[in-house]
C-alpha cells in the first residue's frame, strides 16, 4: 500500500461521505457568521497596557516597567538579582540593552547556532517580541531578529522579554492574528510554563523557562510601515 | 487501587538491549485499550474505587467552576461558539477541498504530506520515517491520535522507543497505565502514587528520580524536568499531533502548558505530526475563534501558557524535516453519517467530561478508548463501528442530561448523537465501515438489551448521575418525536410502552426496570 493510493482512497471516501452536500455548494457557501467581538471592551492605550500587565501577573509572569533610557539598568539589575552569568541573545537585540550588565553575552544566530546542550548551560535569555495581547496576557515571538531561533527562548530557565508598549500591544486575539505572519514560526507565551497534572495543583515551570519576566518599555514607536509581513532587520 | 487496570496491559515482547536493569518491573510501556470490557463492567470497577472517585470529583468540579468563570469573561461567548461550529461544519462539508489545499500549502512550505487510511498504515509510515533517520528513539508530545492508533506499541515492536514528555503522560507511561482524562490523563493518580512511580521507575527509562524525592507537586515536577531534559537535548526525532491545521497557509498549531511541546517541536531535526483529517480549518483567521474558545473551555485559562505555530520548515530554526501524516481511521465513516458527523467538530477541550455526571462516577478508563466521557461515547462507536459490546454499550453511558452540549465550544449536540447511535445499535441500519456502505443488523436482541440495560442501570443506580436528567424529555422529544429516548425501538416494540415521549426517563425507568431482567 502506498500513500498515494491511500490519498485517493481517503479523498474518495470523503466525497462519498458528503453525497448529501449540494453539488453546487462552494466551500465558502456554508455561512460563518463573524458577529463576535474584535475586542472585549474599549481601552485607551494606557488601559490596554495596564490590562496586559494585570493579565501577565495573573499568570505569574513578573512584570516591570521602564523607559528606553532606563532599560539597560533595569536589565542589568534583573540579571544580577537572578545571579545570571551567561546570557544568550539573538543577533538583532540592540547592543545597548545589555551594555550595563556584568554578564557573558553569547550571541546566537542561524550560522552560529548553539546546540541544545550549550543552551542548557546558559542562565538567561533576553529577547524582544513581535507583539503582546492585553486581553489574554500573552507575548508572541515570531523569530524576528530581536527574538532569534525558537530554542534560545525555550531551553534557558529564565526569559526576559521586552515589549515596546508604543507599537507592540494589541487588545485581542483577533487583532494579534491580523498582524502576525503565518509563515514565521510563532510562539505564544502566556506566563511561565506550568502544569496542573499533579492533583490539579498548579506548578510553575516544567520544561520551558520557569521564570518569565516581561519588561514594558515606554518610548516612541518605531517606524512600522513594513510591519508585519516583511522580515524586519 | 490499580487492580481494575492491572490485568489489561499487554507487555512488550522485546525489551531494549540497552536496558539491562529492567528487573521485574519490565520496561515501562504503554498499556492498551484492546479487549477492554464493556462500559458497565469497567465503570463498576472504577466506581468501587473511592480514591479515583474523589480525585475525579475534585478535579472535575474544580475545572468546571473555573471554566464557567473564564467563559463568563467573554460577552460574545455564544457567538464565538456558533462561529466555531460553523467553521467546523464548513470544513467538514468540503473536507476534500480543504485537505487538498492543506497538502499544497504544507508542501509549498517545505513539509511532506503522507496519507494513512487506517491505524496500521499510519504506524507503518511513522515507523519507516523514523527508521530512515537511523534513530531508535523519539520524543513525543501528548497526542490522542497517536494513542488511538497505538503508535508507541508499533514503534516498540520495531525497536524504536517512544518517550512521552507530557508530565501526565509520563506518569501514565512510567506507571504502565492508561490515560483517564483528555486534559489531565493522570487524574486518577495522587501525589503519593506519583512519587512512588517516579522513584521506582524513572531509572528504567533514563535519569533516576532524585534521592529522597518528596511528594510535593513542585518536587515531582522538578524530577520530571530533570528526567526528560536529557531526552529533549539529545532527541533527533519528535512526534506530535496537532490541535489545528490551517488549509490556507499550511500552519499547524499546538496548544500546551508545560513546554514539552515546544521542546519536541523545536529541538529535533525531524518532526513527524500525525493528525486526524478533521483537524483542518480553512483560514488563518479562523484561529481567532478557536484560540479564544479552546483555552477557556479546556484549562479555564484566558490563554494557555504556550501555543506553537509552524508552517513547514524554517531555515536555521527548528526541525529541518517535517512530515505530516493525515489520518482517516474511521473519520470518513463518521463523516458519512449526517447526524453523527458533528462529532468531528470536536476540538478536544474536555469540557464535556468535566460536567458529565456519568464520567465523574465512572472514570475515564471505563470508556475503553483514548476518548473518554461524552465525546468518547459518541466518537468511539463511530470511529470503530459498532464492533463489540463495548462500542454498543457506549451510547448508553449517559443520562442524556445535555450538560455536555451546553458547555461544548463547538456546539456538538452529544445527546442527539447518542440517541441516534442507540437507535443504530438496536435497529441496525446503514452505516459506512472502512469506506463501504454496509447494512448492519440490529444487535442480537438479547445482547443489545443486556448491554444497554447494564449501562442504563449503572447510570440509574448512581442517582447523582441522573441529577440533571430531567431535561432529557424536552430535548429528545424535539429530536425524535414519538420515539423512546432510551433503548430504542426494539425495546419499545417488545415492551409496548404507551406514549413514551411524554414520560420522563426516570419515571419510565422506575416503571420498567422490573421487566428488564
Ligand atoms: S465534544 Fe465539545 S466539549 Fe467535548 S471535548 Fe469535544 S469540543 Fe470539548
Amino acid at each position: 500500500m502506498n500513500t498515494a493510493a491511500s490519498r485517493e482512497r481517503i479523498l474518495g471516501r470523503v466525497r462519498r461521505a458528503l453525497a448529501d452536500v449540494p453539488h453546487d455548494e462552494l466551500p465558502e457557501g456554508h455561512p460563518v457568521a463573524r458577529d463576535y467581538l474584535s475586542t472585549h471592551g474599549q481601552h485607551t492605550p494606557i488601559e490596554s497596557v495596564d490590562l496586559l500587565a494585570r493579565n501577565l501577573t495573573d499568570y505569574r509572569a513578573l512584570v516591570h516597567r521602564s523607559d528606553e533610557a532606563g532599560l539597560p539598568v533595569l536589565l542589568s539589575r534583573l540579571l544580577a538579582a537572578r545571579g545570571a552569568r551567561r546570557v544568550v541573545v539573538p543577533t538583532g537585540l540592540p547592543d545597548r540593552w545589555l551594555a550595563e550588565a556584568p554578564v557573558d553575552i553569547v550571541t546566537d544566530s542561524a550560522s552560529a547556532a548553539l546546540s541544545p546542550g550549550e543552551l542548557d548551560a546558559i542562565d538567561s535569555v533576553v529577547t524582544g517580541c513581535a507583539l503582546a495581547i492585553a486581553e489574554t496576557g500573552t507575548v508572541v515571538l515570531d523569530a524576528g531578529p530581536d527574538q532569534g531561533r525558537r530554542s534560545i527562548s525555550l531551553v534557558p530557565d529564565h526569559h526576559l522579554c521586552v515589549v515596546r508598549i508604543a507599537d507592540q500591544v494589541v487588545d485581542s486575539v483577533p487583532q494579534a492574528l491580523l498582524r502576525l505572519a503565518p509563515d514565521r514560526p510563532l510562539t505564544w507565551i502566556s506566563g511561565p510554563s506550568a502544569t496542573s497534572d499533579i492533583e490539579l495543583d498548579r506548578v510553575e515551570g516544567v520544561h520551558g523557562p520557569r521564570t518569565l519576566e516581561v519588561i514594558l518599555v515606554a518610548g516612541d514607536p518605531r517606524p512600522t510601515s513594513a510591519y508585519p509581513f516583511d522580515v524586519r532587520s | 487501587m490499580s487492580s481494575g487496570r492491572k490485568g489489561r496491559h499487554v507487555g512488550s515482547a522485546t525489551g531494549p538491549s540497552d536496558q539491562a536493569d529492567g528487573g521485574s518491573l519490565g520496561r515501562p510501556h504503554s498499556a492498551t485499550y484492546l479487549g477492554m470490557p464493556a462500559f458497565p463492567q469497567a465503570a463498576a470497577v472504577s466506581t468501587r474505587d473511592s480514591r479515583l472517585r474523589s480525585n475525579l470529583r475534585h478535579a472535575t468540579h474544580t475545572i468546571r467552576a473555573k471554566r464557567a468563570q473564564a467563559v463568563a469573561e467573554l460577552a460574545d461567548w455564544d457567538r464565538l461558539r456558533s462561529a466555531g461550529a460553523a467553521i467546523k461544519d464548513r470544513t467538514l462539508r468540503h473536507l476534500d477541498h480543504y485537505l487538498v489545499q492543506l497538502e499544497e500549502s504544507v508542501t509549498r512550505a517545505g513539509g511532506r504530506v503522507h496519507w494513512a487510511a487506517d491505524a496500521a498504515e499510519a504506524n507503518r509510515i511513522v515507523t519507516e520515517l523514523v527508521r530512515a533517520t537511523g534513530e531508535t528513539e523519539v520524543v513525543k508530545v501528548k497526542s490522542m491520535t497517536t494513542q488511538e492508533i497505538g503508535l508507541n506499541e508499533a514503534l516498540e515492536r520495531a525497536g524504536i522507543h517512544a518517550y512521552e514528555t507530557d508530565l501526565a503522560e509520563l506518569i501514565v507511561q512510567l506507571g504502565d497505565d492508561l490515560p483517564s482524562h483528555i486534559l489531565v490523563p493522570a487524574i486518577h493518580r495522587n501525589r503519593g502514587e506519583i512519587r512512588d512511580i517516579f522513584r521506582d521507575r524513572m531509572a528504567n527509562w533514563g535519569r533516576p528520580a532524585p534521592e529522597g524525592l518528596s511528594d510535593r507537586s513542585a518536587d515531582l515536577a522538578e524530577a520530571a524536568r530533570l528526567h526528560l531534559r536529557e531526552k529533549f537535548l539529545r532527541a533527533k526525532v519528535g512526534v506530535s499531533g496537532a490541535n489545528f491545521m490551517v488549509a490556507e497557509t499550511g500552519t499547524l498549531v499546538i496548544v500546551e502548558s508545560e513546554g514539552n511541546g515546544r521542546m519536541c517541536l523545536t529541538l529535533p531535526e525531524t518532526l513527524i505530526s500525525v493528525v486526524g483529517i478533521e483537524k483542518v480549518v480553512p483560514t488563518w483567521r479562523d484561529l481567532e475563534v478557536f484560540l479564544q474558545t479552546l483555552p477557556r473551555s479546556s484549562t479555564a485559562e484566558r490563554m494557555n501558557p504556550y501555543t506553537s505555530m509552524w508552517t513547514g520548515t524554517t531555515d536555521g530554526d527548528g526541525p529541518r524535516f517535517f512530515h505530516l501524516v493525515l489520518l482517516d481511521n474511521g473519520r470518513t465513516d463518521t463523516l458519512a453519517d449526517q447526524v453523527g458527523r458533528q462529532a468531528l467538530r470536536c476540538i478536544r477541550c474536555s469540557a464535556c467530561l468535566n460536567v458529565c455526571p456519568v464520567y465523574e462516577r465512572a472514570g475515564g478508563h471505563a470508556y475503553g478508548s483514548p476518548y473518554p466521557g461524552p465525546i468518547g461515547a459518541i466518537l468511539t462507536p463511530q470511529l470503530r463501528g459498532l464492533a463489540s459490546p463495548l462500542e454498543e454499550s457506549l451510547p448508553y453511558a449517559s443520562s442524556l442530561c445535555g450538560a455536555c452540549f451546553e458547555v461544548c465550544p463547538v456546539a456538538i449536540d452529544i445527546p442527539e448523537v447518542l440517541v441516534h447511535l442507540r437507535e443504530r445499535v438496536v435497529e441496525g441500519g446503514v452505516v459506512t465501515l472502512r469506506g463501504t456502505r454496509t447494512v448492519i443488523k440490529p444487535a442480537r436482541r438479547h445482547r443489545a438489551e443486556r448491554a444497554m440495560m447494564r449501562a442504563a442501570r449503572w447510570t440509574f443506580d448512581h442517582p447523582g448521575a441522573l441529577r440533571h436528567g430531567q431535561r432529557l424529555l424536552s430535548r429528545t422529544r424535539g429530536l425524535l418525536p414519538g420515539r423512546l429516548p432510551g433503548p430504542g425501538r426494539a425495546w419499545t416494540d417488545t415492551r409496548e410502552l404507551p406514549d413514551v415521549p411524554a414520560e420522563s426517563f426516570r419515571d419510565w425507568w422506575a416503571r420498567t426496570r422490573g421487566d428488564a431482567t
